[in-house]
């Protein structure tokens, strides 16, 4: 379970640049919950992204999982347990590095000690097998180095990467937005019947409504630092992107009105 | 003839140094200048360590020393932020004073008899050809050694995450591992073995000279640009082993150009700038080569139209 409390986060707090991405935001994910989150640019879902992960330090609020706080825990520990892919089919691999290399690394932090061989027999059926799951044939270019492949597959073996561990928790940085909308499509796939396999508690980051209404099992809409709309359930399988857009543009338009009510 | 076999002998001994800076540059994929420092410092502390008597421990003690200053910069760059390349230029000024202290506060001493190199010779009944041989195979045997070492080393899990670290630390950190760790652990281990070129060194020419260290940066570079040149750009063993390959075949041209006397009286003067040209010519080939391919391709399309 995540649980996220009165989490804040200015930058450039005092000069003219200051940016408020994160106001009080408040958020809990039951075991197993797949999240979806829409906003407009800015309005701190990568943010809140980097504050879970450890990229970024809040000002203030907590971040718990599974009862264990973390928010100040550093990055590289907290990675044990939290598995994120970005948008950037780049980030997430070593391009220098073979496929199996590349998951020797994710794999082996946990399976091995420091001066263990990276790569055996026994690990090397077991990527295979991984691999040849999702019908890409990868498992046939083991050796390949990761900067050879196209940005679909990186995606694949950073999502498997993220999972041969199972995570406690998944982050999912618009991790489709750079791909060919054929390729988005087989990468959700896999992404769904990873999450739903292994019931991961999930958040997805995405810029496509439709998709968000329609992936997972809940959806939060987020702007100015905070959560505006939280659906799920019924009132989730009954809305539509009009709907929701049209939720959207009045909501800004009664905080419009309120600023000139003060203001004018 | 001698002359080669004593390149071939230089070649393998400063094939370790390249070796360390093959690391750092390719795997860490950081310039780290700490070398042009920690090989007087693995020389200074070799030659006082052997000249008190103890010739075989002077050359893990030199390591050690090496990887000390690999670890001053690893912390500079790590945990206190300094930019990469200036913190190789704070440890390499400030091991200069280090090493005229650990010399003695003197510029040079000898090893006198404790050489290892003449304690090996003294073991056989050698004329002055076989000396050089013999010192020839030992050198050679010691750092495929160490090379052999180095690639089994590069395929554990730690190794792997050096390797990982240069090319993508934010996937190292997602993968849980400690960057900074990694990073620091990379730098002793190159700067290690930069020093215990050094150490060789001094046994070799059986004195240690604080100026031993001078051009150390760009011998290397260009021992490891020459081993790509060679043998390509083909995963970690191979840039392993290319990297001390380079180093042999630049002392051979070097030894060349010498024995030649392709430019006269200044052929020996001119070594470091020869050095400084290979490595310049080779790192540039790749953008001439695109200016090139474009001059093609424009005069190409005028002709067509």
């Amino acid at each position: 379970m995540l649980e996220i409390k009165n989490l804040s986060k200015t930058f450039f707090p005092g000069t003219p640049n200051e940016h408020v991405a994160l106001n009080g935001l408040e958020l809990t994910l039951k075991d197993g919950e797949f999240v979806t989150i829409i906003g407009s640019n800015g309005a701190g879902k990568s943010t809140l992204f980097n504050a879970v992960c450890g990229t970024i330090l809040p000002d203030s609020g907590t971040i718990t999982l599974n009862d264990k706080d973390i928010t100040f825990m550093p990055e590289h520990k907290r990675a044990k347990v939290i598995g994120r892919v970005f948008q950037d089919p780049m980030k997430g691999t070593a391009p220098t590095m073979s496929i199996e290399e590349n998951l020797a690394l994710a794999y082996s932090r946990t399976h091995s000690g420091p001066l263990a061989r990276a790569i055996n027999r026994k690990q090397r059926e077991f990527f295979r097998d991984a691999l040849s799951r999702y019908g890409m044939g990868l498992e046939d270019r083991m050796k390949t180095k990761v900067g050879l492949l196209s940005g679909g597959q990186r995606q694949v073996v950073t999502l498997l990467m993220c999972t041969l561990v199972m995570p406690q928790l998944l982050l999912l940085d618009e991790h489709t937005a750079a791909l060919d909308p054929a390729t988005a499509e087989k990468i959700m796939e896999i992404t769904n019947s990873i999450v739903q396999e292994n019931k991961l508690t999930t958040m997805m980051i995405t810029h496509n409504v439709k998709s968000a209404l329609t992936t997972g099992d809940r959806t939060i809409m987020m702007d100015n630092g905070q959560i505006i709309f939280d659906f799920s359930g019924e009132e989730r399988a009954n809305m539509s992107v009009e709907e929701l857009m049209r939720l959207y543009t009045d909501k800004k338009k009664s905080e419009f009105d309120n600023d000139r009510m003060i203001f004018g | 003839m001698q002359l080669y076999i004593t390149a071939l002998q230089e070649g393998f001994i400063y094939g370790l140094l390249a070796l360390g800076i093959f690391i750092s540059l390719r795997l860490l994929n950081i310039p780290d200048l700490t070398t042009e420092s920690s090989f007087g410092f693995g020389s200074a502390v070799a030659a006082v360590t052997a000249a008190a008597g103890h010739p075989l421990l002077s050359i893990p003690l030199a390591m050690i020393a090496g990887a000390a200053a690999g670890f001053v910069t690893g912390m500079l760059q790590t945990k206190l932020k300094v930019h990469p390349v200036l913190a190789g230029i704070i440890t390499m000024s400030g091991l200069y004073s280090v090493n005229l202290i650990v010399l003695g506060n003197t510029p040079n001493l000898s090893l006198g008899s404790e050489s290892l190199f003449k304690l090996l010779y003294g073991l056989f009944d050698l004329d002055p050809i076989g000396k050089k041989i013999v010192g020839t195979a030992a050198s050679a045997v010691f750092c495929i050694l160490i090379v052999l070492i180095a690639i089994w080393f590069f395929k554990t899990h730690i190794g792997m995450c050096i390797r990982a670290t240069g090319d993508n630390p934010d996937m190292v950190r997602a993968s849980s591992i400690n960057v900074d760790r990694t990073k620091i652990t990379g730098l002793c281990l190159s700067n290690a073995l930069v020093a215990l070129s050094g150490a060789l060194i001094a046994h070799y020419s059986g004195y240690s000279d604080i100026h031993s260290s001078n051009g150390t940066l760009v011998y290397g570079l260009a021992a490891v640009i020459i081993g790509e040149a060679v043998f390509g750009k083909r995963g970690v063993t191979i840039g392993l082993i290319s990297a001390v390959a380079g180093s042999i075949i630049y002392k051979l041209i070097v030894t060349f150009v010498v024995d030649m006397n392709l430019f006269g009286d200044y052929s020996a003067t001119l070594m470091k700038l020869m050095c400084a040209v290979i490595v310049a010519v080779t790192l540039s080939v790749p953008a001439v080569k695109s200016y090139i391919n474009r001059a093609k391709v424009k005069a190409e399309v005028k002709h067509n139209a």
